[in-house]
């Protein structure tokens, strides 16, 4: 049973190791659902959800320990609101769209703008999108984006791998694009 | 062909993620195959857009501030029920229960014990989130004869809905749930400042006498009579929740 005194220190210690990392936690539910009213949704959820479950909080990195809880809630709201997003099918669409493309130049890929590079991953399955956010955007490492995606190291290997060549392959798709449309 | 580096070790080379031998294993199979090398220079340029992209998307800020109300009020200890202002739609709390139906699909398979008690900690989520979603009920009052035909048309049972306010539990209200797969009634009532709601929803198989359950500093009861499942659950002492059950089921 929590006394104050408990409880006060619960508080404290939630404020020093978990809401630092409440930019980091609305970034992911925000790339997630892409839009702002269900990211703050997602996001609110998640944290209360911390809070309510800090006391399972081991000392752990702590935004490692509260992007999982961001990304579980985050999948459930995508299983329930898109649930077409089922990625087999998507993923394949994009596969048999893209093979044909080739590697596209690295300068193009150095300079695409971040309005190209938004549009990409945006256009990413769920599970690609969020790798490469916790990889680039969250600076993860390897062992703690499988700690927050619950998934073996191979995975995660293979995901990081797979989500790039689609990125590219978006990016140079949507260069092709507006050249066509230029001509 | 088949001599190239495979993609996953590649990535994980400009990850910083190889351990110094396999990297400098890689680094030399660059220096002797210039496709792999255009590979690493492509996904290094990649890398070095999406990073310079400006890509995160900044709190709002009245978001920002709106929650830090919200968690301040959670941080306050005592009493345990804090009505917080949720701004919480109700789909997120249908996710949730999803969410947990999800889990509890996945336990199908495994030992009934299991099962039992991921439905007693949905349970318990369920009876949580009432509390803290001013979303206590869906209707409110504290008549039964408006509680139970409420129900009809949104359920395919009708719940038994009675008033126990001369023993002290007074009758708050209803509310729908979907709980372990089914549809099911939440009934809600108090005693002091507690509050008790009781699921049900109708259930195959023999009756079961009363069991009384600790979970996650909650107390639940759990019966199965005449093809409905029953359980109670709230925050009372074991003692008062039993006494409670023992009336529904009087």
């Amino acid at each position: 049973m929590g006394t104050s005194t408990d409880s006060g220190e619960k508080a404290a210690r939630f404020e020093v190791v978990v809401l630092p990392h409440f930019d980091a936690a609305y970034n992911l539910a925000r790339w997630m659902t892409r839009n702002t009213s269900d990211a703050e949704d997602v996001t609110q959820e998640a944290m209360l959800r911390a809070f309510r479950f800090f006391d399972t909080f081991r000392g752990e990195n702590g935004r490692v320990w509260l992007l999982t809880i961001v990304r579980n809630t985050c999948l459930t709201w995508i299983r329930r609101h898109l649930p077409q997003q089922n990625s087999a099918e998507f993923d394949e669409r994009l596969h048999t769209d893209l093979q044909a493309s080739l590697t596209p130049e690295s300068e193009y890929l150095r300079q695409a703008t971040g309005e190209q590079v938004r549009r990409a991953i945006e256009h990413l399955p769920p599970e690609y999108r969020e790798v490469i956010l916790m990889r680039e955007l969250e600076q993860l490492s390897y062992k703690e984006i499988a700690t927050v995606t619950q998934s073996p190291l191979g995975t995660v290997m293979s995901r990081i791998s797979r989500a790039r060549s689609m990125l590219r392959q978006l990016i140079d798709a949507q260069r092709r694009a507006e050249v066509k449309q230029n001509d | 062909m088949t001599n190239h580096a495979q993609h996953n070790l590649l990535h994980a080379y400009l990850d910083d993620e190889l351990d110094l031998v396999r990297s400098m294993e890689l680094e030399d199979h660059l220096v002797e195959c210039g496709d792999c090398a255009h590979e690493v220079a492509s996904y290094r340029a990649l890398r070095e857009g999406v990073v310079s992209g400006d890509l995160r998307y900044q709190v709002p800020t009245d978001f920002r501030s709106r929650l830090l109300k919200e968690i301040r009020e959670q941080e306050k200890p005592e009493p345990k029920h804090v009505f917080v202002q949720g701004r919480l739609p109700w789909w997120s709390w249908a996710t949730v229960a999803t969410c947990l139906l999800a889990l509890a699909a996945a336990f199908m398979l495994d030992l009934s014990e299991r099962h039992e008690r991921n439905l007693m900690s949905e349970i318990v989520s369920d009876h949580v989130r009432s509390l803290m979603a001013a979303h206590l009920t869906d209707m409110l009052t504290s008549d039964q004869h408006t509680v139970k035909p409420w129900f009809t048309g949104k359920l395919d049972f009708s719940p038994e809905v009675r008033d126990f306010s001369a023993d002290g539990f007074d009758l708050v209200g209803g509310r729908l749930e979907y709980v372990d797969g089914h549809d099911a009634a939440a009934i809600v009532y108090q005693r002091r400042k507690h509050v008790i709601n009781v699921f049900m929803w109708p259930s195959l198989g023999p009756d079961q006498e009363p069991r009384t359950i600790a979970q996650q500093g909650f107390n639940l009861v759990e019966w199965k009579r005449a093809r409905m499942y029953y359980c109670a659950v709230s925050d009372l002492s074991q003692q008062e929740l039993s006494e409670f059950s023992l009336m529904l089921r009087r």
